[in-house]
């Protein structure tokens, strides 16, 4: 497989994901929000902030927005063009890398894709983050999820899988160290995260699709029992521990090295990794803090994100000459010059 | 009849309906079929059709807006009817004129004898923007140059076909071709049943054939490519459709290398070599060593490969100089020097501003006559004397005086029409045919072509980037 088409299915699944967990966060803090006493402007900052802060996007809100009010985080998050992580953005992005390998994908993939973004870019759209955003996001989680599903019916198990499942997991594991980092930002920190409110925690279970799976285990809510099931749990799909551990099969399926070895940087960070999960502790999650904890976490993916980039986009070892750009959107002068090729029409 | 009611074909050469206002004999079934359907059906079809087309993102780029860059090009659900016989016609005359262009590409870039023996002017050779002296002497694989053509005809009130231009370097517009087809069927299945319709979908297969056909090396199974300038370019849909239909690998500059003059793609396991390139980037910015130093969507080192023979290009380099529109004059005189033949299909008579009587009569004739720039496609750097401004004329006055080498004039062809839907009626619109011949082992030309459609009134600018559309085109089998 082409290694620029291998990075562009990797970046389409991943850009899916975030506008997946990007509108799962929103909608289910716009619920909590709702079961809050009235809050004034500054607990109102104080609820938003961790949000903006989970996505890893403060300074650009900041520069953008003087107030953090619901309406401007919401903004920011959902259809702000200018944000680079917005879900619209992100929903362009999946489409844009779609559209590239488009002769590679099922009809049906592409279409669900480009419906999903016709609709992001539509009045109907914007007239429904006004007047129903519950709507609105579970429109595009919906179409998230058929996206995969249909992924997953339809792509043969192949490269191209491996390394859209590798965008997937990746994702997803950091999105889920981003939800439960909320908790450490949240007002009551004060005392510490351990004893936040059981509303909180159910909360984080929700953006994650998590409630049912961690009610069937009849544990009480709180602070550990939530951290140690969606750090460590080997069965939930959205646990860090289940995502680390799909993309070591995927990245040993690339290359065909037997898992508990390596071959490339990536394989060597994730296995590590993955040891280190699987033989973890809840209590050493919270020994030097949960953020610092998370942190580090979050420091190895984007670690793993760019072995994988080196080793089979890059290729350093192999090619000296003309080195690939890592940004997927060109420059003005590409741009122009990709427009100026007479396509005798 | 509902849906014709009141439709004039005017003065013009309607392609359905006879000078009598009576339907063409080949017509009267499609007339009858689509007669039947009332008004709000034919709509919903016509929107079911539009739907399919934005859905599988069969859309085209518009440059200069910045939102909602990407566009249908408009549908018309009434298709245009070719008889056998006009079919058969045309494909002897296309097939002709490909060879003989074939013959004189690889003379001008040999031999040069059509020069010496003055059939053409060196001087307009020499002085041709897209001819490439570099390149004379090397061999190219197969010895073909042009191997695929867009060459587009045109019908005049005479009802006889004419040839306006033919596309030599990157010809656009056959996925359309193909999704026209696909959405007629959808939208309207029953108006094919037992018309004899021929079906076009052998276009892929007869591409790839051709690309393995000129492949330098002698395994069965070549590495085919389609190289495109990248997902901002106008036609990206089209070179991602098909290389999706071919079953090939569609790649950008940057992934390819060339090492010791082989040509390689960077894929997950290492360096895979390329045998044939279906290039769709223009001459200038394919190799940055050779050409334009500044592009950045080239494979330097490129024309290198090429040279020694260890990779083929689809086209060739240097098929310019046959399409611009001053060797167009003498493609006739072409047929009759390589082929000994008369041309089967005609030009439309052509002024070249630099030769002196033409020059003359065609600064004395300005408002009458369609002035084009040499090289120009798209329907950019033209006039139409008729419905010019007189600071227009005036502007493209300066402009032949300053350069005639690139200009030519030709009188106004009224083009045919054909019966197209327009806001609530049946009306002709001017319309064109662009047939792709793709020229390999042998020639093909898939049954028909892209009909162009004028869609704005009175036009008689059909290409898409000036408010054109297009239109199902059938070839009967009998």
């Amino acid at each position: 497989m082409l290694s620029r088409v291998a990075n562009t299915f990797y970046w389409m699944v991943r850009y899916v994901e975030r506008a997946d967990n990007l509108s799962r966060l929103i909608d289910v803090n716009q619920q909590l929000l709702l079961d809050s006493e009235r809050l004034d402007s500054d607990r109102l900052r104080g609820f938003w902030q961790p949000i903006i802060l989970s996505t890893g996007d403060e300074e650009a809100f900041n520069t953008l927005y003087d107030k953090a009010g619901s309406a401007e985080v919401i903004r920011f998050l959902t259809d702000d063009r200018r944000n680079p992580n917005s879900i619209i953005s992100c929903i362009s992005l999946a489409r844009e890398n779609a559209r590239t390998v488009r002769d590679q994908l099922s009809d049906e993939l592409w279409e669900e894709i480009n419906a999903l973004y016709l609709f992001t870019q539509s009045d109907d759209a914007n007239s429904l983050i006004a007047a129903d955003p519950a709507r609105y996001y579970q429109k595009v989680r919906r179409s998230a999820e058929t996206f995969l599903g249909i992924a997953s019916s339809t792509i043969s198990r192949n490269e191209a899988w491996d390394f859209m499942d590798l965008g997937r997991q990746l994702e997803r594991a950091d999105k889920t160290t981003r939800f439960l980092d909320v908790a450490s930002y949240l007002p009551e920190g004060s005392e510490g995260v351990e004893t936040s409110g059981i509303l909180h925690w159910s909360a984080i279970l929700r953006s994650c699709g998590a409630l049912g799976a961690y009610r069937g285990l009849n544990r009480p809510i709180n602070a550990r029992g939530v951290v140690d099931f969606l750090m460590f749990s080997k069965d939930f799909p959205r646990s860090v521990r289940f995502c680390v551990e799909k993309a070591d099969i995927s990245l040993h399926r690339i290359s065909g090295t037997p898992r508990g070895t390596f071959s490339n940087e990536a394989e060597r960070e994730t296995g590590r990794l993955l040891a280190d999960l699987n033989f973890s502790t809840i209590e050493e999650a919270f020994a030097n803090g949960l953020h610092g904890y998370l942190d580090g976490l979050q420091e190895r993916f984007n670690r793993i994100g760019g072995a994988i980039f080196e080793s089979y986009v890059l290729m350093p070892e192999r090619i000296q000459v003309c080195p690939v750009p890592e940004s997927r959107s060109p420059s003005a002068l590409t741009l122009w010059q990709m427009q100026q090729q007479q396509q005798q029409q | 009849m509902e849906m014709f009611k009141g439709y004039d074909p005017g003065k013009f050469y309607d392609e359905m309906f006879g000078e009598d206002g009576a339907v063409r004999g080949h017509c009267a079934p499609l007339l009858n079929r689509f007669g039947h359907l009332d008004q709000k059906e034919f709509l919903s079809r016509k929107a079911n059709s539009e739907l399919y087309f934005l859905r599988q993102g069969i859309t085209f780029n518009v440059y200069h807006d910045n939102r909602g860059t990407e566009r249908i090009f408009p549908f018309d659900p009434v298709p245009r009817v070719l008889t056998a016989a006009e079919w058969e016609h045309l494909e002897a005359g296309l097939t002709q004129r490909i060879v003989a262009l074939n013959l004189f590409l690889h003379d001008v870039y040999h031999d040069q004898q059509i020069l010496k023996d003055e059939v053409i002017p060196r001087f307009y050779i020499e002085q041709a923007k897209h001819y490439r002296p570099e390149f004379r002497g090397v061999d190219v694989p197969a010895d073909i140059y042009i191997h695929i053509c867009g060459s587009d005809l045109i019908r005049g009130a005479d009802g006889e076909y004419y040839v306006l231009e033919d596309n030599g370097r990157c010809p656009s517009g056959a996925s359309y071709l193909l999704e026209n087809r696909n959405a007629l069927k959808r939208a309207f299945p029953a108006i094919f049943d037992e018309m004899g319709v021929r079906p076009v979908d052998s276009y892929p297969r007869d591409l790839l054939n051709m690309l393995h056909h000129i492949s330098p090396t002698r395994d069965s199974d070549p590495v085919c490519v389609l190289l495109t300038p990248g997902c901002h370019n106008s036609a990206y849909f089209e070179h991602c459709y098909l290389a999706r239909e071919m079953g090939i690998d569609i790649v950008e500059g940057g992934d390819l290398v060339v090492v010791d003059k082989f040509v390689y793609m960077r894929t997950t396991r290492g360096l895979k070599r390329v045998d044939v390139i279906y290039r769709r980037i223009d001459d200038d910015f394919i190799d940055p060593v050779v050409f334009r130093k500044d592009s950045v969507l080239g494979v330097p080192g490129l024309m290198n490969a090429y040279r020694a023979g260890n990779v083929a290009l689809a086209n060739a380099v240097g098929t310019g100089v046959a399409d611009d529109k001053v060797i167009y004059y003498f493609v006739p005189r072409m047929i009759q020097y390589y082929l000994g033949q008369e041309p089967i299909l005609k030009n439309v008579p052509t002024y070249l501003a630099s030769e002196e009587e033409d020059k003359k009569f065609i600064l004395s004739h300005l408002p009458e006559l369609v002035v084009k720039a040499a090289n120009e496609s798209g329907g950019y750097g033209m006039l139409m004397g008729p419905s010019a401004s007189k600071a227009e004329i005036e502007k493209f006055r300066e402009l032949i005086i300053a350069d005639p080498r690139n200009y030519i004039a030709q009188p106004v062809i009224s083009l045919s029409r054909s019966p197209t839907w327009c806001d609530g009626a049946m009306e002709g619109r001017h319309i064109d045919l662009r047939p792709y011949i793709i020229y390999g082992n042998e020639v093909k030309i898939v049954p028909g072509g892209l009909t162009r459609v004028a869609l704005t009134k009175d036009s008689l600018i059909v290409n898409s980037s000036q408010g054109g559309g297009s239109k199902d085109t059938w070839v009967l089998r009998h």
